[in-house]
């Protein structure tokens, strides 16, 4: 997140970008001193109550968030940090409220395919036939079709979310109701606007690709179990791999005109998904040296190799080390030219 | 001064360049609602999205209770509500949670934000519509929900852009009131606008801008007095012969600047009204007089003289 910080320190302001690395700490020790020299914040939300009531004196307008004008330009740097994070906190309540509300309407949107291709290709093509005369079925005779499709189909659906929540609503809101504008206005800096987005489209990415293990154990005809060996590897590729999803939408929200979101679908989302080592180990292009070569330039194969090595490590997959570089990478230079569009979308 | 605003400048360098603020200043006092009239395209857009953090000047600053909006855009936002020209109320989000999300953004508790979002609804008398969604509201209901959510973290100066815009009358009338309550909460208010009436009829002080600069600054009535517009009468008469003595006659009095002939009677430009009228009445009463109009002087008419273009180009 490094690159974040970077470009948005002069949004950021005095908030905390000149302390540096002591960011953290200084949140709370910001508390304090805005309360040592000033009144502490619950003495402001308690006075800010009886501002709405006829009769009390109205004359300085104080309530949360709202420094006192005349105690001059420190102040108001550090009663900012407390707002930063109940701001940030305020970002992500709505978020859930809107998804909890439609919780039903995000299980079928993030469970429908995966559900749908465990059923053609290890339920109902087994099947048919079955014997040699269907490739799919046997996964050329050497792995099970399934145990093969389970981190593929949780790499779809990380990058399926993230592009669901944080792509298609940002383009919406960037497009004609500007939104955006809304957010754009809460007490924050602009980059952790685009933070919170990508964080809360990980947390959707995430569920989304846990639902794959049960429904792989009890949809195909051959129950397929996820052998995780290596909690700590999982657990690490799953974020990241989800953070990359997140960033990537960030980068498609704030850079393709509204108009042509569609197009996304057809021109990246498909084409990314299909020569994303998903359905296929990487390590089986060997035969076609150039496309093996070639993928590499594709996010989502490090998710799918990354979920591979994590959730069913009996397959062949990368070195561990090689997807974990390539996942903090492109999450990186994807968070950044997210956020470089992000910022010159809301800010003119 | 609550709001000050330094020398802006804002020059968009694109195909073609355009000079949208040549070196704007401006200072609000606490508790005013000024306005800032201008035609479209004169900058008015353009100062509230710097001053409200979403543009980025090319020179100049400007600082709202001494925060620089520029260096410390977060730190200002607290200070700030805006009501932007277009509805930006979050689509997805109730009437009631729009209000209860925006406290919390700023900082609220629950119970807060909770109480603070039921009494915005009564103020602006949403509350049979709070489970209502934007998207079925009307236009006039919407810009109500944008100035209560504006107002719900009790921001120190609000921000109005073309707050009339697209409303219908009736609809317009209320968030006048809206904004007129304002007043009582101590608020300091910077609107834009294009209509006269709206500036006139709200304005404690108004400026007058176009072409990204200060044309004029002052108290509506002040801005009437100070240039010299003037008080018009029509007179109809029944008798329009031998009009050139009684133009003569006008002419000779003091107060009055110029005398015409109409198709119906006579136009008279004059100074002021005070003691003028009788005058005038006594004069024409000869010729026939059946009717007399007075316009007094208005903000159009200062606006007309200052600039050379009409508002509604």
């Amino acid at each position: 997140m490094n690159s974040l910080q970077g470009s948005g320190a002069r949004d950021q302001g005095s908030g905390t970008s000149d302390q540096g690395s002591e960011t953290a700490n200084s949140l709370t020790r910001d508390f304090r001193e805005a309360g040592a020299d000033s009144l502490p914040l619950s003495n402001h939300l308690a006075n800010s109550a009886h501002l709405g009531d006829p009769g009390v004196p109205q004359v300085p307008i104080l309530g949360p968030g709202n420094p006192q004008p005349s105690t001059g330009s420190n102040n108001p740097r550090r009663l900012g940090s407390a707002i930063f994070c109940k701001a940030f906190l305020g970002l992500i309540l709505r978020d859930l409220r809107v998804l909890t509300r439609e919780f039903h309407v995000f299980l079928l949107r993030v469970g429908m395919q995966p559900l749908l291709f465990l059923f053609v290709f290890t339920f109902i093509l087994p099947r048919m036939g079955g014997g040699g005369g269907n490739p799919l079925a046997a996964g050329g005779g050497k792995v099970d079709f399934g145990t093969i499709l389970l981190p593929g189909l949780m790499a779809v659906a990380i990058m399926f979310s993230g592009i669901a929540a944080v792509a298609l609503p940002l383009s919406s809101e960037f497009g004609i109701t500007r939104e955006i504008d809304d957010r754009v206005m809460c007490p924050l800096p602009l980059w952790a606007v685009a933070l919170e987005k990508v964080c809360f489209s990980a947390m959707q990415s995430m569920i989304a690709a846990l639902l794959v293990i049960p429904m792989a154990y009890y949809v195909p005809a051959v129950p397929v179990r996820a052998h995780i060996a290596n909690w700590f590897l999982f657990g690490l590729v799953l974020v990241l791999a989800s953070l990359l999803a997140g960033s990537l939408g960030l980068v498609i929200g704030s850079t393709v005109n509204p108009k042509q979101i569609g197009l996304v679908f057809s021109i990246i989302v498909v084409p990314i998904t299909f020569l994303g080592c998903v359905y296929y180990p990487w390590a089986w292009l060997k035969p076609i040296r150039w496309l093996q070569w070639g993928v590499l330039f594709n996010p989502i194969v490090y998710m799918s190799e990354g979920l591979r090595a994590a959730v069913t490590p009996g397959i062949e997959h990368m070195p561990w080390w090689a997807i974990l570089v390539a996942l903090a990478f492109f999450t990186a230079a994807l968070s950044r030219w997210g956020l470089k569009g992000f910022l010159g979308r809301v800010l003119s | 001064m609550i709001v000050e605003i330094e020398a802006l400048t804002k020059i968009y360098e694109s195909k073609q360049r355009v000079v949208a603020l040549d070196g704007l200043d401006l200072e609000l006092k606490q508790g005013e609602i000024f306005g800032l009239l201008g035609p479209n395209g004169a900058g008015k857009t353009t100062t509230i999205s710097i001053a409200t953090t979403r543009t980025l000047p090319t020179s100049g600053t400007v600082r709202i209770a001494g925060i620089d909006v520029v260096r410390h855009p977060a730190q200002a936002r607290q200070l700030i509500g805006v009501v932007p020209q277009f509805n930006t109320l979050d689509r997805s989000l109730s009437v009631y949670e729009n209000l209860y999300f925006h406290c919390r953004y700023f900082g609220f508790s629950h119970a807060q934000a909770k109480a603070r979002s039921l009494e915005l609804l009564t103020q602006f008398m949403l509350s049979e519509r709070k489970d209502a969604y934007p998207a079925q509201l009307s236009g006039g209901l919407a810009q109500r929900v944008q100035i209560a959510r504006a107002i719900a973290h009790r921001p120190t100066v609000l921000f109005l852009d073309e707050p009339s815009a697209g409303l219908d009358p009736q609809s317009r009338m209320a968030m006048w009131s809206a904004v007129e309550g304002l007043r009582t909460e101590g608020i300091t208010v910077l609107l834009t606008t294009h209509y006269m009436e709206e500036a006139d009829s709200l304005s404690d002080r108004l400026a007058i801008i176009d072409y990204g600069r200060v044309l004029a600054l002052g108290s509506p009535e002040k801005l009437k007095q100070t240039f010299g517009v003037h008080t018009i009468f029509n007179l109809k008469l029944k008798a329009p012969e031998g009009l050139e003595t009684l133009v003569a006659t006008l002419k000779a009095l003091p107060e009055v600047i110029g005398a015409e002939a109409t198709a119906d009677g006579l136009r008279v430009i004059a100074n002021n009204s005070d003691g003028l009228l009788p005058q005038l009445v006594q004069a024409a009463a000869g010729y026939g007089l059946r009717d007399l109009t007075t316009i007094e002087p208005s903000l159009e008419a200062v606006f007309i003289q200052l600039t050379g273009r009409d508002l509604r180009e």
